[in-house]
C-alpha cells in the first residue's frame, strides 16, 4: 500500500508547472485492472481549477474495488473484498518564474490508513527554456490486519497494529534542447521505515518427501531506493509526437530494477488522437527472496513476493481520444472522451506456481511450472476544460 | 608547449567571454509552436497516467522519478 501513495503523488506534484499553471480542467474515469485472479476497478474524478491570477486547486477522488482470489490468497488464505477510498488536495502558487504547490493525501482501507503531505518547487530559467523542480513528500502509515469472524465478516485482529513511516526526495529538470525536442531527468531517493511486509503473506519452506510448509514473511524494517530517469520527446514532421524513457533503479534490498517505455501519439481525422505505448520492465530478485526456503526459519529476513522476485514484463497498450463539442454550454472550452487500454504479461524466473505441488505424482516442491500473469488495464474517461 | 599555451588562452578567453554574456535562449518563444502543441506535453491526461503508474507500481518493485519536472516549455 505505500505505493499507492508515492504513485498518486504524480497527481499533486507532476502539474507544478513553472511559470504556468495548470489549465482548469475535470476529469471523470473509470479504471479497470483484471488478471491473476484479481479485479480491481473504480472512479477516479480530478477536479483543477485556478482562483485568481495565481493560485490554483486540485482534488481528487479515488477508489478501488478489489476482488482478489490471487496465487497468493489461493496458498494461504481465502479469497475477500476490499475497498480503498483516497482523497486528495493540492495548492498551487504562482510567484514569478516559480510555482510552489504542496498538498495531502489521505488514504483509507480496513486494514491500511495512510497520510501524506508533500511540498514542491518549480522554476523556469534560461528564457524558459529550462525548469528545474525540487519535492518532498512525508507519509504515515497505520497497519493493521483482518481476521474473518464464524458468520464471514471482517474484523481487525486486536493482538497486531504497526506503523510504517516514509520520506521521498526528488528533483526534476526539463530541458528545451531544439524546436521539436524536449529532454527530461528525474532523480529520487526514497526511504522507508516500520513495518513494511505484508500481515498476511507466508513464504514457503521445503518438507522431507518434496512437500512444503509456509511461515510468516519477515522483512527488514528499512528500505532505501534511488530511482533515475532520462526521457526525450519529439515532435515528428507530421504532427506526432515519439516518447521514449529509460529509468534505473536500485534499492537497499537488493532490488535492481530497468524501465523501457516508448509511446508514439498521432492525431488523426481532426477530432481523434491515438498513441501506442510499449513498455519493458526487468528486475532482479531481493537478497532475502526465495521462492522455497530450505527449512523453517533459515534467514533472518524472509520474502516470498512476486514483486521481489526475478522477471520481466512487457506492456503494449493503445489510446484513443475523441475531442468534441457540447452545445450550448459556453463555459465547457474543450471536452474529450478517451478509452485506453494495457496488456500486461509479467513472466517470473524464480516465483514457481505452488498450488501446483503434487509430490505422488512427481512435482516435489521447487520444480511446479514457472508462474506467468497476464493481466488487462481498461481505462475509460471524460475529460472538460472550462 | 607553445600549443598548449594557445589552448589554455583560448579556453580562459572562452571562459571570462561566457561568464560575462547571459545565455541566450537558442529556441526563441515564438519558435515553440510544436513544443506547445498538446500532444507534446509531458502528462497529457494526468488522471489517466497517474492510474497507470500505479499499476505498474503496485506489481513491481521498482518505484520513483517516473514524474516529469513539469510542461515547461513556457509555450502557453
Amino acid at each position: 500500500m505505500r505505493k499507492l501513495l508515492a504513485l498518486v503523488l504524480l497527481l499533486g506534484i507532476a502539474p507544478a508547472f513553472a511559470g504556468v499553471l495548470p489549465e482548469d480542467r475535470a476529469d471523470v474515469l473509470y479504471h479497470r485492472y483484471q488478471g491473476g485472479g484479481i479485479t480491481i476497478d473504480g472512479p477516479s474524478v480530478l477536479v483543477r481549477k485556478k482562483i485568481g491570477e495565481s493560485f490554483s486547486v486540485s482534488a481528487n477522488y479515488y477508489m478501488d474495488m478489489v476482488s482478489s482470489a490471487s496465487i497468493d490468497v489461493k496458498l494461504s488464505a481465502s479469497k475477500y473484498k476490499e475497498e480503498r477510498k483516497q482523497k486528495s488536495l493540492s495548492v498551487d502558487y504562482l510567484h514569478g518564474k516559480s510555482t510552489y504547490s504542496m498538498g495531502v493525501i489521505d488514504s483509507k482501507e480496513s486494514d491500511y490508513v495512510a497520510d501524506t503531505a508533500f511540498w514542491a518547487l518549480s522554476q523556469d530559467m534560461f528564457g524558459d527554456l529550462t525548469t528545474v523542480s525540487l519535492s518532498y513528500k512525508r507519509g504515515w502509515n497505520d497497519v493493521f490486519r483482518n481476521v474473518k469472524l464464524a458468520d464471514g465478516s471482517k474484523t481487525r485482529d486486536p493482538t497486531f497494529a504497526d506503523q510504517a513511516d516514509s520520506r521521498g526526495y526528488s528533483v526534476g529538470l526539463t530541458q528545451i534542447l531544439t524546436r521539436n525536442l524536449i529532454f527530461g531527468f528525474n532523480y529520487e531517493v526514497d526511504e522507508d521505515e516500520g513495518f513494511l511486509n505484508s500481515p498476511y503473506r507466508s513464504v514457503r519452506f521445503a518438507t522431507p518427501g518434496g512437500g512444503f510448509q509456509l511461515e510468516k514473511e519477515i522483512y527488514p524494517r528499512t528500505h532505501t531506493s534511488n530511482a533515475a530517469s532520462l526521457r526525450l520527446k519529439y515532435y515528428m514532421p507530421w504532427r506526432a509526437a515519439l516518447d521514449g524513457s529509460y529509468r534505473f533503479y536500485t534499492d537497499t534490498w537488493g532490488v535492481i530494477g530497468h524501465t523501457l517505455d516508448m509511446t508514439y501519439t498521432h492525431p488523426m481525422w481532426k477530432k481523434w488522437i491515438f498513441d501506442g505505448h510499449l513498455r519493458y520492465y526487468k528486475q532482479t530478485a531481493a537478497d532475502f527472496y526465495s521462492d522455497l526456503f530450505p527449512r523453517q526459519g533459515s534467514q533472518n529476513f524472509l520474502a516470498r513476493d512476486k514483486e521481489l522476485a526475478t522477471y520481466d514484463a512487457i506492456t503494449v497498450g493503445l489510446q484513443a481520444s475523441y475531442d468534441f463539442t457540447i452545445p450550448r454550454v459556453r463555459w465547457i472550452q474543450k471536452s474529450s472522451a478517451t478509452l485506453r487500454i494495457e496488456h500486461m504479461t509479467i513472466n517470473y524466473d524464480d516465483f514457481r506456481d505452488a498450488t501446483r505441488t503434487d509430490p505422488a505424482n512427481g512435482i516435489v516442491a521447487g520444480t511446479e511450472p514457472l508462474y506467468k500473469l497476464n493481466a488487462n488495464v481498461f481505462q475509460a474517461f471524460v475529460s472538460i476544460w472550462f | 608547449m607553445r600549443l598548449v599555451r594557445i589552448a589554455f588562452v583560448a579556453a580562459a578567453l572562452v571562459v571570462v567571454s561566457s561568464a560575462c554574456t547571459p545565455i541566450q535562449p537558442w529556441v526563441k518563444p515564438f519558435e515553440r509552436e510544436h513544443l506547445a502543441d498538446p500532444i507534446m506535453a509531458f502528462d497529457r491526461n494526468p488522471v489517466s497516467s497517474a492510474y497507470l503508474d500505479h499499476v505498474f507500481e503496485a506489481r513491481e518493485g521498482a518505484r520513483g522519478a517516473s514524474g516529469s519536472a513539469g510542461g515547461g516549455c513556457g509555450c502557453n
